[in-house]
C-alpha cells in the first residue's frame, strides 16, 4: 500500500544500477530509471533488449545480480511476487494469467481469499468490482466465464485483478498485441482515466506509435542497457526508433507499384474445421496473382492461422485451391508440406520457434528443413551431403545477412530477427510460385524489418505471388497490393491499400461490415 | 552460446557423477562393515583382471549395448521404449527358432539368420505399443512396460507348453544344433596367437554390437531417417511443417528400436546360452535405460556406459561371490550410478556452469 504517497516528490518506482545475466548474457546491465508518480511511463526496445528481464525483477520472478529498488523513495527488496504485491505493484501479462473455467470474479479473487470460506471474500469482491468498473470504465460481467470472453475483456479482468490487489503501480507487457485497434484504444482511455486517479503505469512497447499517443515519459533500451529517458513530447517516432536500434532506420517501405500477372493461388470456399470440432475457416474464397502481395489483415485467431496452416499443408480442410490452375489435395495423401512444395508452394510460417526451425539444429540442418529429400542434398542413396549443405547454407546466409554468419551454430543461439532470417533464406532461395508468410516480422528488431520487407518485396517483383499474413495493421497497410480482412474465419472484404485506413480496417477487423454501415 | 565447452559436458560431467556415486558407495560398503579398498580391488580384479574377467565384463558389455542402443534410438524420437525387456524376450524367441528349425551346417550362416529373426521379432513386439502411440495416442511407456509382462508371459507358455523336448522337465528349449553355435573371443583371438579365455562367454556378437553402434551413429546423423527422426523429436509441430508425418517416424523409430533390443538375444540365448530359457534377458533392458542416460543418447557414449556397466555387474558378482557383501548392494551401487549420472544430472551440472562462467569472465 501507498503509505508514502505523502511524499510526493519521490519517484513511484526508482531503480538503481540493476543488473542481471543468464550464463554469458547480461540481460541487463547497471540500469537506473525514475518513474513518476502519476505518469504513464513508456519503455520501448527491441526484443531481448532486457525490458521484459527488468519488468521480471521488479515483479519478483528474477533476482537482481545486483542494484536497488525504491518504492515511492523506500528502499524495498522483492524476493517474490507476493512481495511486489504488498508493494503496490501490479502485472498484465503479455500471456493472461487466468483459469479459464472460472468466471471473472473467482479468477479476481483466486490467491488474495480472505478467511477460510470463499462466499464472503467473493462477495466483497462483487462490490469492488462495481465500483472500479464505475470510477475507471472497466466493465466485465463478473459472473462471465473467461473462456466465453474475448482478448480485450481478459485483459481489462487482469487488470481488475491488480487493482483489486490494490496496486498503485501497474505494469502493463505489450498489452496490445492481440487487441483489435478499437479494443486499444479503450485500454489507453482505460490507462488515462487510471492516471488520472493517481495510479503509476509502466507501459512495455515495441510499437512506437503507441508510446506517442499513450505516454508522458519514455525510456528507450538496448541490448541491456538504457539508453535514454526523454518525455515523450520532446521526440519523434524517427528519433525512438534510432535510439532503439542504434542507427537511423527507414521506418516506410519503398516499393514499386505493382505488376500482377496471370492468377497463381486460388481458393473457393475454404473450410478447416479443428481438433476439437470447431469451425476455422468458414468458407474463404481468395485469390493472389503473381507478382502481387495479398495482405491478410485481423486480430488473431480469427482463421488466418488455419489459412496458412491448409495452404501449407499443415492442416486439412475442405473446398478448392488450385495453384497455377491445377487443383490440390487438401485431406488425402497428397496434403502434406512435401507435396505442397513440390508444387512451388513455400511458406515461411507464424511462429518460426515451434514450426519454422528446430531451435536444436545447427543452421545448416535447418537451411534444408523441409526440403531435406530434394535430391541435390544427397550424397548417394542412403546419405544426406552434410559437408555440402553446410557450404550452401554458408552461402545463403551470407546471401540473407545472417549474423553470425556461422552456419553451425544452433539456430536457438541466433536472435529472433536472425531466426527469420534463416526461415526466408531457406524458403525465399527456393524461388516459389507462392510465398505463404506469416508474422514475418514478430518479435523481429527493427533493424531487421527493413531487409524482410525488402526480400518479401523483391520476390513479388520477381513475378511471384505472396500471401501476407499479419496482425500488424502497420505492416499490411505498406507491404500489400491488395488487402482482405478476416473475422471469424470469414473474408470480411477486401480493399486497397490507398483507399482505406486503419480505422476502417480496425472496424473490419471487428466483425463491422463497412460497406453497409 | 552454450555455457560449458562440449568436453566439460561429455567427459567432465559423467566422470564428477560416477566419482560421487563411487564416494556414497564406499560409505554403505564400510557401513555394512567391510573393507571398501578390498571390495574395489575384488571388483577390479574380478571385472577386468584377466581375459576370463573380460570376457565377462565384455559378455555384459554386449547386452547392455543393444539395449541401450534401443533406448538411444527411441529417445531420439522423443519416445521412451521402456520395453527393451520384452522386446529382447521375443528377440530370444525368434533366435530359438530359427536356430532350432535347421541342422545348421556352420556358425557363419545361423548367424546372419538369426540376426535378421532376433532383429524381426523384437521390431515386431515394439510395432505394437509403436502403432498404439501413433494412432490411438496411448503412452508408449505405459504400453512397452505391459507388453514385457505379456512377453515374459507369452514365453513361459512356449517354453511350458509348446517347444520343452519331451520329457524334459526343464521349462527350456532343446540345445541349439553344434553348427549353430557361435565362436567366443577365445575362437577369434585364437588365429591371432592371443591367448584368451575359454571359459568366458564373450563372443563374437560383441563384434555385431560394435557395428551396430556405428549403423546407428550413421543412421542418425547421416541419414534422411535420422534427420527426420531428431527433427520430430525436438518438435512435432516443426516435422509436420516439414511434411514429416509422425505417424511414419514413431513406426520407424519404434520399430530399429525394437530390432536392436531383440538383436541382443544373439548374444544371450545364441553366444552363451545356446537354448532359450525362461528369463533369459535378466534385466538387462531396464539397464539399457540407465546406459542411454548416462551415454546420452549418442552410441559412442552407450558403448562406454554399457562397458562400465559390464564392469559392475561382473565386479559385482564377484564381490557376491568371495566377500559377504550381498549381491544386492551391487544393484545399490547400480542404483547409484544411475541416480547421479541421469536423475542428479543438474546437481554437477549447475555448480560447474556457475563455475565455467566465472572463469570465463576472469579470462574476458
Amino acid at each position: 500500500m501507498a503509505q508514502g504517497r505523502q511524499t510526493d516528490v519521490a519517484p513511484a518506482i526508482e531503480l538503481r544500477g540493476i543488473s542481471k545475466a543468464f550464463g554469458p548474457v547480461q540481460a541487463n546491465k547497471d540500469i537506473s530509471i525514475r518513474v513518476m508518480p502519476g505518469t504513464i511511463h513508456g519503455i520501448i526496445g527491441e526484443n531481448g533488449a532486457g525490458k521484459s528481464t527488468l519488468m521480471s525483477i521488479l515483479y519478483g520472478f528474477y533476482k537482481a545480480d545486483a542494484g536497488e529498488i525504491f518504492i515511492a523513495g523506500k528502499k524495498t527488496s522483492i524476493p517474490d511476487s507476493q512481495a511486489a504485491i504488498r508493494a503496490g505493484i501490479g502485472m498484465v501479462f503479455q500471456h493472461f494469467k487466468l483459469v479459464e473455467n472460472f468466471t471473472v470474479l473467482e479468477n479476481v479473487v483466486l490467491g488474495a481469499e480472505e478467511g477460510r470460506l470463499l462466499k464472503p471474500s467473493l462477495a466483497k469482491a462483487r462490490g469492488i468490482l462495481k465500483t472500479l468498473a464505475a470510477e475507471y470504465e472497466l466493465n466485465v460481467d463478473p459472473d462471465a466465464k473467461i473462456e466465453d470472453l474475448g482478448v480485450g475483456m481478459q485483459q481489462r479482468v487482469e487488470i481488475l485483478k491488480a487493482l483489486y490487489r490494490q496496486a498503485d503501480i501497474l505494469i502493463l507487457d505489450e498489452p496490445t498485441g492481440v487487441l483489435t485497434p478499437a479494443e486499444a484504444d479503450h485500454l489507453f482511455r482505460i490507462l488515462e482515466n487510471l492516471r488520472a486517479e493517481g495510479k503509476t503505469i509502466i507501459l512495455i512497447t515495441h510499437k512506437l506509435r503507441e508510446i506517442m499517443a499513450a505516454t508522458d515519459t519514455v525510456s528507450v533500451m538496448r541490448r541491456g542497457e538504457m539508453t535514454a529517458t526523454i518525455q515523450t513530447s520532446q521526440t519523434d517516432p524517427e528519433h525512438l526508433a534510432e535510439m532503439m536500434v542504434g542507427r537511423k532506420v527507414l521506418l516506410r517501405v519503398d516499393k514499386k507499384p505493382a505488376q500482377p500477372g496471370k492468377t497463381v493461388l486460388e481458393v473457393e470456399n475454404l473450410r478447416v474445421v479443428d481438433e476439437d470440432g470447431v469451425e476455422r475457416l468458414k468458407g474463404v474464397s481468395l485469390n493472389v496473382r503473381a507478382g502481387e502481395i495479398l495482405g491478410i489483415a485481423g486480430v488473431s485467431g480469427n482463421g488466418q492461422s488455419q489459412l496458412l496452416e491448409v495452404l501449407g499443408g499443415i492442416t486439412h480442410g475442405t473446398g478448392t485451391v488450385r495453384i497455377n490452375g491445377q487443383e490440390i489435395d487438401l485431406t488425402g495423401r497428397h496434403s502434406d508440406g512435401q507435396s505442397r512444395r513440390a508444387r512451388g508452394i513455400c511458406h515461411v510460417p507464424e511462429d518460426r520457434q515451434r514450426e519454422g526451425l528446430i531451435m536444436e539444429f545447427t543452421a545448416w540442418e535447418n537451411m534444408v528443413f523441409g526440403y531435406h529429400h530434394d535430391p541435390a542434398y544427397q550424397k548417394n542413396a542412403l546419405f544426406m551431403d552434410n559437408a555440402g549443405i553446410r557450404d550452401l547454407a554458408a552461402d545463403k546466409m551470407a546471401r540473407f545477412d545472417v549474423r553470425p554468419p556461422n552456419p553451425v551454430l544452433a539456430a536457438k543461439n541466433f536472435s529472433g530477427g536472425n531466426q527469420q532470417k534463416l526461415v526466408l533464406a531457406r524458403e525465399i532461395e527456393r524461388n516459389p510460385d507462392l510465398l505463404l508468410v506469416g508474422q514475418p516480422t514478430r518479435g523481429v528488431d527493427i533493424g531487421a524489418i527493413e531487409f524482410i520487407h525488402q526480400q518479401i518485396l523483391d520476390l513479388r517483383d520477381a513475378g511471384k505471388a505472396v500471401l501476407l499474413v499479419s496482425v500488424e495493421l502497420e505492416e499490411i497497410l505498406s507491404m500489400s497490393d491488395r488487402i482482405a480482412v478476416m473475422f471469424d474465419g470469414r473474408i470480411m472484404g477486401e480493399r486497397l491499400p490507398g483507399e482505406t485506413d486503419e480505422k476502417e480496417l480496425g472496424l473490419m477487423m471487428a466483425g463491422m461490415d463497412t460497406k453497409a454501415a | 552460446m552454450d555455457v560449458m565447452p562440449k568436453w566439460a559436458d561429455v567427459v567432465l560431467i559423467p566422470v564428477i557423477s560416477l566419482v560421487l556415486a563411487a564416494l556414497l558407495s564406499t560409505l554403505v560398503i564400510v557401513a555394512i562393515g567391510e573393507d571398501p579398498v578390498a571390495a574395489v580391488k575384488l571388483m577390479v580384479t574380478g571385472a577386468l583382471g584377466s581375459t576370463y574377467a573380460w570376457g565377462y565384463t565384455l559378455y555384459y558389455a554386449t547386452n547392455f549395448i543393444f539395449t541401450g542402443l534401443a533406448v538411444a534410438v527411441a529417445f531420439h524420437a522423443r519416445m521412451f521404449n521402456i520395453g527393451g525387456e520384452g522386446q529382447a524376450t521375443l528377440g530370444g524367441l525368434g533366435v530359438a527358432l530359427i536356430c532350432l528349425a535347421l541342422p545348421w551346417p556352420h556358425w557363419a550362416l545361423a548367424l546372419p539368420a538369426a540376426v535378421v529373426g532376433a532383429a524381426l521379432f523384437g521390431a515386431a513386439w515394439a510395432a505394437i505399443p509403436a502403432w498404439l502411440q501413433a494412432k490411438r495416442g496411448s503412452h508408449i511407456v505405459i504400453t512397452t512396460i505391459m507388453f514385457n509382462f505379456i512377453a515374459a508371459s507369452v514365453l513361459n507358455y512356449l517354453l511350458v507348453n509348446v517347444m520343452r523336448p519331451t520329457g524334459s522337465m526343464d521349462p527350456a528349449t532343446a540345445k541349439f544344433p553344434p553348427g549353430a553355435h557361435l565362436p567366443t573371443l577365445h575362437d577369434l583371438l585364437a588365429p591371432f596367437g592371443i591367448a584368451f579365455s575359454r571359459a568366458a562367454p564373450a563372443n563374437i556378437s560383441f563384434l555385431i554390437a560394435v557395428v551396430a553402434c556405428v549403423l546407428v551413429w550413421l543412421l542418425i546423423w547421416r541419414t534422411r531417417l535420422g534427420y527426420e527422426i531428431r527433427a520430430q523429436g525436438h518438435s512435432e509441430p516443426a516435422a509436420v511443417y516439414a511434411g514429416i508425418r509422425p505417424v511414419r517416424i514413431i513406426m520407424a523409430a519404434m520399430l530399429v528400436s525394437g530390432a536392436l533390443a531383440g538383436m541382443m538375444a544373439i548374444n544371450n540365448v545364441m553366444g552363451e546360452a545356446e537354448r532359450l530359457v525362461l528369463n533369459s534377458v535378466e534385466g538387462a533392458g531396464f539397464i539399457g535405460i540407465a546406459v542411454a542416460l548416462m551415454g546420452r543418447n549418442h552410441p559412442f557414449g552407450v558403448f562406454l556406459a554399457a562397458i562400465l556397466f559390464g564392469f559392475l555387474y561382473q565386479g559385482g558378482a564377484e564381490l557376491a561371490l568371495w566377500t559377504n557383501i550381498p549381491r544386492e548392494l551391487i544393484v545399490v551401487i547400480q542404483a547409484l550410478v544411475i541416480l547421479f549420472t541421469g536423475a542428479l544430472d543438474n546437481m554437477v551440472r549447475m555448480p560447474l556452469e556457475k563455475l565455467f562462467l566465472a572463469l570465463r569472465k576472469d579470462r574476458a
